[in-house]
């Protein structure tokens, strides 16, 4: 096993320069590092100046998402054994503009999430007086998988749509908004879907299916689109019907 | 850091994307090809009419259609098509259950069983195609 | 344009799956089995009252349109997405799907006038 690995890794400083560069450090192969260990290594050790997003370092936060070797990866779940040999060349989120180094502006995706309103919305409040809103175990588990998302991004990192259309709400975004329409609690989904069968909503999206190969939370946002689709379809069906099917 | 300024940060880089993305990656590239898939799923259904015009208009129409077909190139197209229309159903039956996961009882079943379900019906309906097609 | 978009998504899905499954049978035998003589081929009397009957022109109508509308989808979102023809978009949908409803036309056009 090889003592030390080259991690290859994307600097930008807007006040010295116009475009990225990769600049290589040498740093220990341990079997047990992950890829923010290297990169803690590098800032602690070797280059100071090294910006970049980090915090639970187990892969519940999302905050360490960037491209290893090409790939949109938690730098705390990539492990530097499992890349193939070489350098492993690190950048920041692919389709963000970056800000510093591996650091990447998150605006766009924030706007985006509340365009989905992402919690519970409800013609009446319950008032306490009747009690909690219960739920069984068959209706947690119709939205269950979708309320896993930690919002890393990756997906967005992963989606070509993403990338080629800058309204495309994306799929983290709609994951979540097909969490709440799922949920028995919610009386919202007209209103989401309203807004989300616009263009740059769920009908921009071709299931490429990357967003789901990329999510390490194993949400499937994918899937929750094209289910989104179908929904959506047979309620503008529905809509045709006289008196909209009721 | 107030969210009113402008997404157009001068210093911020924004990459391009190049016109040749699908190429990136082979993942990307099988997307691509089953999008292209549809292309032949076109040329197959116009075959279809086109026989079926020479099929009305009489035996000698017929016939030269059916020379035509059986042109090496014609057959060459075809077997490609075949491969393409091939790929666009095993990617279609394999992603279905994820458009609709079938529910039973409460719990979602597993999409390979969903799949191979779609993979029985397409046996069964080739299976009675070919049967009405042969016998004659 | 985007009021229709779930129209254009059902004929797209039920494209695909009449595709999927009844194109590669057909594919194969009418493409590759007949013409190289694997199989027998109907002859033209059969194949004609076969293609008479209203239920089996009915069924080629579906086989011929539907899919012509999935692929007319499918090709325009690979054209928007695939090549970035973004300002050509309004052109590519008429395109796409104006070649679509022509050929369901043609097809409607064939089989009625086969009876006879």
């Amino acid at each position: 096993m090889p003592e030390t690995v080259t991690l290859s890794v994307s600097r930008y400083r807007p006040e010295r320069e116009a475009e990225p560069v990769f600049q290589d450090y040498e740093v220990p192969f341990r079997k047990d590092w992950v890829v923010l260990d290297a990169l803690n290594y590098v800032k602690d050790r070797l280059d100071g100046t090294l910006s970049f997003r980090w915090s639970c370092r187990m892969g519940v936060c999302g905050s360490c998402g960037m491209m290893v070797n090409g790939q949109p990866k938690l730098t705390c779940s990539a492990f530097l054994a499992d890349q193939p040999p070489g350098p492993i060349r690190v950048e920041p989120l692919r389709f963000f503009p970056v800000i510093r180094d591996l650091v990447v502006d998150l605006t766009d995706f924030l706007r985006k999430l509340k365009k989905v309103t992402p919690w519970i919305v409800r013609e009446r409040e319950q008032p306490l007086s009747e009690g909690e809103y219960r739920q069984t175990p068959e209706q947690l588990d119709a939205y269950k998988p979708f309320s896993m998302c930690i919002n890393c991004m990756l997906c967005y990192a992963a989606c070509p749509i993403y990338g080629l259309e800058p309204s495309f709400v994306g799929p983290a975004a709609l994951a979540l908004a097909q969490r709440y329409n799922l949920d028995s609690r919610d009386q919202g989904a007209r209103e989401r879907r309203e807004r989300l069968t616009e263009p740059g909503g769920i009908w921009e999206c071709t299931f490429v299916g990357e967003c789901s190969e990329a999510c390490p939370k194993n949400v499937d946002p994918a899937g929750a689109i094209q289910q989104y689709k179908v929904s959506s379809a047979l309620a503008w069906v529905r809509m045709l019907l006289p008196r909209g099917g009721r | 850091m107030s969210m009113s300024h402008t997404p157009y940060h001068p210093r911020w880089h924004r990459e391009r994307i190049s016109v040749w993305w699908w190429l990136g990656s082979a993942r990307y590239a099988r997307f691509v090809l089953r999008e292209l898939t549809s292309v032949f799923v076109a040329f197959f259904a116009l075959v279809t009419l086109a026989e079926l015009r020479a099929l009305g208009r009489g035996p000698e129409a017929h016939a030269r259609f059916l020379e035509l077909l059986s042109r090496p190139w014609m057959v060459g197209l075809n077997a490609l098509a075949l491969a393409f229309v091939a790929f666009h159903t095993v990617t279609w039956f394999n992603l279905a259950p994820r458009a609709m996961p079938v529910r039973v009882g409460g719990r979602r079943l597993p999409d390979a069983l969903v799949a191979g379900a779609n993979y029985a019906a397409w046996l069964f309906v080739s299976a009675a195609i070919a049967f009405f097609l042969l016998r004659r | 344009m985007h009021r229709i978009t779930p129209l254009l998504w059902l004929l797209f899905s039920a494209g695909g799956t009449v595709a999927a499954l009844f194109y590669p049978v057909h594919l194969l035998l009418l493409g590759i089995a007949f013409p190289l003589g694997w199989l027998a081929a109907p002859g033209y009397d059969s194949l004609h009252a076969l293609v008479a009957h209203p239920l089996v022109r009915l069924y080629l109508f579906v086989f011929i349109s539907l899919p012509l509308f999935h692929w007319a989808h499918r090709f325009r979102y690979t054209l928007y997405d695939g090549l970035q023809l973004k300002h050509l978009t309004a052109l590519i949908a008429c395109l796409c799907y104006g070649s679509a409803a022509l050929g369901t036309l043609a097809a409607a056009y064939a089989l009625v006038r086969f009876a006879g």
